[in-house]
């Protein structure tokens, strides 16, 4: 049994991520248009600060959706960002760190980056061309760098073969890959990732499409690979459970941000933020005495084309405050999760005052529904609503409701956009954790939402 | 503990049990010979009880499911006795077999879009699903029962007419439940139904089957290698390797005191918050076409001793109250005190190589 590692020297800075920003253009935006949402953009990562060392191993964490694998590939430069920087100071014999920026980099210079820098994807399946001999597809990058042919490259692919686990080598190099496990193909996958002999690896969630008892396996080859070839890691995952296991530092990430990031330690033993609670509280364990959680996030990862206002998590938040930029989006939600509960009498005939709700898909700070319908119905609506669940954390950020002449108007709290700061011994990127000198926010969501 | 209440009053449920399958045995035919997939498993699901099925891939959980809905494909063939609401299916023309099914079988898939028509609104699922089985139903009925079962799922009345493409992952599972017990059905099947999810909203649909019972009392088999699952969902576990069930019984008793070590040796291997350690199991479940005598397991097992090798373990009740099938697990229990210190010598074996795995 491999007990957890102790912590690697971890050495100068590697990599640093400036204000990093991976931005996708929608094409055919007729629905964004129509939704007043910032001309169809995916922020897929949306302002990273982060700096790799080396010989670390840094957690990248979230649910899908929330811009890890964009990330990652941003670091090879396979993504594009669209602002900010990636700094790669390549360590050479003689202890000089030349500065290399990644998005500055010609096709030649990327090449080259990418014999030191390399990635392993999470499905082992797709990242193997079925019909490729495993000799062939593991010694393909030596082969398109020039760097060894014939012999000499049939050895070296024998030997990362043999470091993997895949022994005896000269067996699986005639294989193809449906001739292999899933477990086999992702060792053969991480083979063809240390053949040119990276200084970083970026894991994309390397186990998680792997049955749970391979996960172990593939996790101790890769801990194994570090100690012998003094590799730096990238893992990324949404389990948090391998993260705790595996990493030295770990930075969750939510719909492009980064939300909280800090040593594995402190992440564990003291959570910040909200959504890295829940993650923590939502992962099975296969204890006899836990029992099913009840106080998990509603809903889903929003689109990260029209990101809630504020605090991107504040929909989901339980934690929520006055100040996490509720808005129109959420009325909606609210009145669609009270209608869950109704009979079906009292929906349509509920639905009927409120009218199209589509009037609450365009984010909004103030709105007004129920137009044309009594105003004072629309209101006892709301009131039931409330009544119904007074903790619900919307009606925090709720600052009026009116009735006017032609419906009922909710008007929204001012909200925040909060900016990751230090707290402890961790960043987080929350109201609740307010930075300790300056009180004023340094943000206001307006600028994030440029509306 | 709240839980637990609930747990004595579902099991306490009178009556015989939904399933009760005796000897069950399931084999695909192929050019290298029957690959038995399920070979002899024996167990009962009571009304409302979930039962945990958990193992390694390819040791027969999805057949076994698919086995007792009568979903088998072409080619596959089923034996034994299986008993549905008292009724032994299998003893019945093959025409009568799973007629039933649908109505009080239901299946809940891991990948819910392959199963939802991308061109049919929601509502227009549930009208086909209500109308194969009760040709004579109205619009307003079907349209009342649909959108219950959406509310218990927690999917808004506002999304009745939506179509598929139009909800996130999570809601379309939470579809996909709904479909499946829009007929009531008295025995369901969920085969790796959060395998494909984020872990919040794998949690959130695992609570929505963990509860269940409160509105319907349907009785589920969970089919996951995710034994977190398990502990948190589940009334009973099956622990099955290479087509039998190994070890069986209450999940908690299991999950604390494992009798039989591939279930210890799961558990070990699960990286959890807890863990300290990476742990895994050499190798990979055997080939069922020839799987090894004796117990299938000894190949791999840490308290191999000779008789596992030669003679196959029978399944005894332990004093934990769970099934298992072990010649270990006997001899702490008090059973086969007339094995030979021969017999109970650990086995020495060749090793295992690392990449030797599933
Ligand atoms: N090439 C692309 N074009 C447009 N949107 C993209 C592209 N790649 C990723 N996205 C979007 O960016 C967001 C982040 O995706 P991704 O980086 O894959 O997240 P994760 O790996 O955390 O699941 C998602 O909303 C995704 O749909
Ligand atoms: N249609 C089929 N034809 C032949 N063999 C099959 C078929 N489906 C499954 N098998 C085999 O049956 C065994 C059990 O498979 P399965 O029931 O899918 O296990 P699990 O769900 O536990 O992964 C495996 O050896 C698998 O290869
Ligand atoms: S700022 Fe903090 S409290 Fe507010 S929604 Fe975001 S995570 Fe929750
Ligand atoms: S019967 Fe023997 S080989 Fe099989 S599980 Fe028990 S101890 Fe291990
Ligand atoms: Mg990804
Ligand atoms: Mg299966």
């Amino acid at each position: 049994m491999q007990t957890k590692p102790e912590p690697a020297v971890v050495g100068d800075d590697l990599i640093e991520m400036s204000e990093l920003e991976v931005h996708y253009e929608l094409r055919g935006g007729t629905l964004s248009r129509l939704l007043g949402v910032g001309a169809g953009t995916v922020k897929a990562v949306d302002g990273v600060n982060v700096t790799l060392r080396r010989g670390e191993v840094l957690g990248v964490v979230g649910e899908s959706g929330s811009g890890k694998t964009t990330l990652g590939r941003a670091l090879l430069g396979l993504a594009k960002s669209t602002r900010g920087t990636i700094t790669y100071r390549k360590p050479r014999a003689g202890g000089e760190h030349p500065e290399q920026v990644v998005s500055k980099m010609s096709a030649r210079e990327l090449r080259e980056l990418r014999t030191d820098l390399q990635m392993v994807f999470q499905d082992p399946h797709a990242a193997l061309n079925p019909s490729m001999s495993i000799e062939t597809a593991v010694g393909h990058p030596l082969k398109i760098h020039g760097i060894a042919s014939g012999e000499e490259l049939r050895k070296r692919v024998a030997a990362a073969l043999e470091r993997v686990g895949l022994s005896p080598a000269e067996q699986f190099m005639r294989k193809y890959p449906s001739d292999l496990s899933g477990g086999q193909k992702q060792r053969a996958v991480i083979a063809r990732a240390i053949i040119l002999d990276p200084e970083v690896l970026v894991a994309d969630e390397p186990v998680s499409m792997l049955d749970a008892s391979v996960r172990a396996k593939i996790l101790q080859l890769m801990l194994d690979l570090k100690a012998d070839l003094g590799l730096t890691y990238v893992y990324i995952t949404h389990d948090l459970a391998t993260a705790k296991f595996f990493c030295d530092r770990i930075a969750i990430m939510y719909l492009g941000r980064i939300v909280e990031i800090g040593p594995t330690d402190e992440i564990f033993a003291d959570p910040k933020h909200p959504y890295t609670k829940a993650l923590l509280k939502a992962i099975p364990e296969p204890d006899p005495h836990k029992v099913v959680p009840r106080d998990l996030p509603r809903g889903e990862i929003p689109d990260a084309a029209s990101p809630p206002l504020g605090c991107s998590f504040h929909p989901r938040c339980p934690e929520a405050v006055a100040e996490c930029g509720w808005e129109s989006r959420d009325l909606r939600n609210l009145l669609e999760e009270h209608w869950t509960r109704q009979d079906p009498s009292v929906y349509e005939s509920e639905q009927g005052l409120v009218g199209d709700l589509g009037v609450l898909d365009k984010p909004q700070k103030r709105v007004t529904i129920g137009k044309g319908a009594d105003s004072a119905r629309v209101r006892q609506l709301l009131d039931r609503a409330r009544a119904e669940n007074p903790s619900e954390p919307l009606w925090r950020g709720v600052d009026e409701v009116r009735e006017t002449e032609d419906g009922v108007e909710v008007v929204f709290h001012k909200g925040y956009d909060p900016l990751l700061r230090p707290s402890g011994g961790v960043e987080v990127a929350c109201v609740l954790y307010p930075e300790p000198v300056t009180p004023e926010p340094a943000r206001p969501e307006d600028d994030r939402h440029g509306s | 503990m709240t839980e637990m209440t609930d747990r004595s009053a579902s099991t306490a449920t009178s009556g015989g049990p939904v399933i009760d399958a005796r000897d069950l045995r399931i084999w695909y035919g192929t050019d290298r010979g029957p690959v038995k997939a399920v070979d002899g498993v024996s167990f009962t699901l009571r009304k409302g009880e979930i039962l945990g099925l958990v193992g390694e891939s390819g040791c027969g959980k999805s057949t076994l499911g698919r086995g007792l809905l009568g979903l088998l494909p072409e080619g596959a063939k089923m034996d034994g006795q299986l008993r549905f609401n008292g009724e032994d299916l299998l003893a019945l023309p093959k025409k009568q077999m799973f007629a039933k099914r649908g109505a009080e079988l239901g299946m809940i898939f891991q990948e819910p879009l392959t199963r939802l028509n991308p061109l049919m609104r929601i509502s227009e699922h549930f009208e086909e699903t209500l109308k194969a089985h009760e040709k004579r139903i109205g619009k307003a009925e079907i349209e009342r029962r649909s959108m219950e079962v959406l509310r218990l799922m927690g999917i808004p009345p506002t999304r009745f007419r939506s179509y598929p493409h139009e909800f996130s992952g999570g809601m379309r599972q939470r579809l996909m439940i709904a479909l499946s017990l829009v007929l009531r059905p008295s025995f369901v099947v969920a085969d790796e139904p959060t395998t494909a999810l984020d872990v919040l909203v794998e949690a959130q649909i695992i609570r929505i089957l963990h509860d269940l019972r409160r509105e319907f009392d349907t009785s589920l088999l969970l089919i996951t290698h995710n034994l977190g699952i398990i502990a948190e969902a589940c009334d009973r576990v099956a622990v099955m390797y290479a087509g039998e069930v190994v070890e069986i019984g209450d999940a908690r008793d299991v999950f604390a005191e494992p009798q039989h070590p591939y279930t210890r040796e799961l558990l070990r291997s699960t990286i959890s918050l807890a863990s300290t350690g990476l742990n895994f199991i050499p190798g990979a479940p055997p080939d069922l076409v020839d799987p090894p005598p004796g117990c299938h397991f000894h190949p791999r097992c840490p308290d191999a001793m000779n008789v596992c090798a030669t003679t196959h373990p029978i399944q005894r009740e332990m004093k934990n109250g769970s099934r298992t099938q072990c010649w270990a697990a006997d001899l702490r229990n008090g059973y086969a005190q007339d094995l030979t210190p021969e017999q109970t010598t650990p086995l020495s074996r060749e090793e295992i190589s690392v990449a030797d795995e599933a």
